[in-house]
């Protein structure tokens, strides 16, 4: 889907510093070499199978298909996967890329925490020092995985520019990385940011779409009739979609964070509302005003409360072969605590937009279709947010 | 010929950045008034932008005390027209690639000609996108600026070979900021430069003191001040433009 300029259609490219643009070229260089390299693919394989845990199980939700009434429902776990999300993915693939390049230290920009926490554990693993940024209200509101970071032998930078959240975690990430390149990789957490990031953390999350493939097949024999995942950057759902975009039988539906709603300024629902744009390295969609000034944006979903989304989504949009929906805080939370009591599965509030949204269409579909929901992480980290969204305190 | 050429002219360029808005618009124009006074050869206006990724701590707080205070693109253009009464030195935009795009490419650099700016320095828009604007400029009489960084190595000839209006030489890694100590082997990167085009390059990023903007200035042709100027407006807002135009004669009595 990438053309050789790192396009998606009229998306995506190389927006940055020229202090950067060297280092891009050579990580595009790295890539292009690795990624066919039998070794590094075998090593890789073996990271994901005896480290992280994969292949993540594809569970047939009986008692939610049940409830709903409607299309069979399958999870996606992606939250069973080590440090609780499908970050590690991505995070396991840059980081032994970064290796073989010489590179000794990882940056990493982080908004609830989760990709973040996942770079610290690579960076334990295989010896690299790693420093990662996190908006200073972030760090208040995900304290526990600052903690773990911590643990893990990161240093924890908390970024007070701006609105002290992921973008300008983002945006200091970057900073720091135009002023210390020769022995630093930055390892982006999600598909956004200059060519070849998008191509690289797509190809790195579409482990989540071959699994679904080969297991549904195995299970029911046939594909799916839609997947659904939450996005925000949009790495686990381009991950969930991407072996499934040449087949068009398979609804793709990604859906974005409309916090108090896209009628409200606090909102994160970027394809709904934003327009097309040039930030941090890429061409998309952005929320932003007339001007061009990015905009603050609201979910209470810290790991969704990003003001633009990947190119190759806004590229599928733009195409119509992936739908994006909004789905509000209410929804969300709705759904985070149906799931907990339908299934006893604790889902992260980012993959609860994605469950909202299956509870929507489910019944409204035949009880002989088939519906994959990612769950992309686990919800540990949000239960004292939720707990507080519900006028409850709980301390951690 | 560039109109950025005559900048050049008068020994080496002293070259000054100032942020439009910051503290307010008023203050720009005698700060800008007051730069040209005491010896400035180019001034760089800065259009806020709300997310600058280029920028160190200093410009940043520019750019957010501008933003703050109401600024506008159109707010801007207004300046611009009105300074254009008698400032008559050669001046260039400097902002975000989202700033010119998301006001409309064409709209913005046609008005760009009508007020009679000169260049345009968009950090985030290196050689391989510039055809995002490259066209517009070319059409309306604008130079798009090209910069050239400590890391680029293989890329200066590349770069220099299609530049105009002049060269913006990043003296370091990292941000805009003052440093105590410029490291970089500029006078390599000059030389590339100079043996691939006769545009002027003048170097930036890290330059506060005098003496390090004749040692700039001595390896190329001219120096570029940002942040210096910045932090006097953070300290004497509105009071500003005095000490902004005592501090760019002894730049520019450094350089001469």
């Amino acid at each position: 889907m990438t053309n050789p300029n790192g396009r998606f259609g009229i998306h995506g490219g190389q927006y940055i510093p020229e202090t950067l643009m060297n280092a891009v070229i050579e990580l595009e260089e790295a890539y292009n070499h690795y990624k066919n390299d039998p070794e590094f693919n075998r090593e890789l394989t073996q990271l994901f199978n005896e480290y992280a845990g994969r292949p993540s199980r594809l569970y047939y939700a009986g008692k939610m298909t049940k409830d709903l009434g409607g299309a069979k429902i399958y999870l996606k776990r992606e939250d069973l996967n080590h440090t609780g999300a499908h970050k590690v993915n991505n995070v396991l693939g840059q980081a032994l890329l970064a290796k073989k390049m010489g590179k000794t230290r990882l940056i990493a920009e982080t908004g609830a925490g989760q990709h973040g926490v996942a770079t610290a554990t690579a960076a334990a693993l295989m010896g690299m020092e790693c420093v990662v940024f996190m908006g200073e209200e972030d760090t208040v509101r995900q304290a526990l995985n600052v903690y773990r970071m911590r643990l893990l032998g990161a240093e924890v930078i908390p970024v007070k520019t701006g609105t002290a959240t992921l973008k300008d975690a983002v945006s200091e990430a970057m900073r720091e990385w135009t002023s210390r390149i020769s022995d630093t990789h930055y390892c982006l957490g999600s598909v956004m940011g200059p060519h070849p990031f998008p191509t690289i953390v797509r190809d790195f999350q579409a482990v989540i779409s071959k699994e679904i493939k080969e297991q549904i097949l195995l299970k029911e024999g046939r594909l799916p009739d839609a997947v659904i995942a939450c996005v925000g950057g949009g790495s686990n759902s381009i991950g969930s979609f991407y072996h499934f975009i040449e087949e068009e039988s398979v609804r793709l539906i990604g859906c974005e964070a409309a916090g108090r709603g896209i009628d409200t300024f606090e909102t994160a629902a970027t394809i709904a509302t934003g327009r097309l744009g040039i930030f941090h390295g890429m061409k998309s969609y952005f929320c932003q005003d007339k001007d061009g000034q990015i905009a603050s944006v609201y979910s209470i979903s810290a790991g969704l409360d990003y003001p633009g989304v990947g190119p190759e989504h806004a590229h599928l949009h733009d195409i119509g072969r992936a739908e994006y929906i909004p789905v509000t805080d209410d929804e969300a939370v709705n759904a985070f605590e149906y799931l907990a009591k339908t299934e006893g599965i604790i889902p992260a509030i980012e993959s609860a937009h994605a469950v909202a949204h299956a509870m929507k269409i489910a019944p409204t579909m035949d009880k002989d279709e088939i519906i994959v929901i990612t769950i992309s992480g686990r919800g540990d980290k949000d239960c004292a947010a939720i707990a507080r969204y519900r006028g409850e305190d709980i301390h951690e | 010929m560039s109109n950025i050429q005559k900048a050049f002219e008068n020994g080496k360029a002293f070259i000054a950045f100032i942020t439009c808005g910051d503290p307010d618009l008023e203050t720009t124009a005698k700060t800008v008034r007051a730069a040209v006074e005491n010896g400035a050869d180019l001034i760089e206006l800065g259009i806020p932008f709300s997310d600058p990724t280029a920028e160190g701590p200093v410009i940043q707080g520019a750019n957010l005390r501008a933003l703050t205070g109401g600024i506008t693109t159109d707010k801007i253009f207004a300046l611009v027209k009105e300074l254009r009464r008698d400032v008559k030195i050669p001046m260039v935009f400097m902002t975000y690639a989202n700033v010119v795009f998301s006001y409309g490419a064409e709209k913005f650099i046609s008005a760009c000609r009508d007020i009679e700016m000169d260049g345009l320095i968009l950090p985030d828009l290196p050689f391989e996108e510039k055809e995002e604007f490259q066209p517009l400029c070319r059409q309306y009489g604008i130079d798009l600026i090209s910069l050239i960084a400590p890391t680029s190595q293989n890329r200066i000839a590349m770069i220099s070979k299609e530049a105009e209006g002049f060269i913006y030489i990043v003296s370091s890694l990292g941000v805009t900021g003052t440093r105590s100590e410029i490291k970089t082997d500029l006078a390599s990167i000059v030389k590339v430069v100079r043996e691939n085009t006769n545009v002027p390059c003048a170097i930036g990023f890290g330059i506060s003191t005098p003496e390090q903007a004749k040692k700039m200035a001595d390896i190329s042709d001219g120096a570029i001040v940002g942040s210096a100027i910045i932090k006097l407006l953070e300290k004497y807002g509105k009071d500003a433009p005095k000490y902004v135009g005592e501090y760019v004669k002894s730049m520019k009595d450094a350089i001469r």
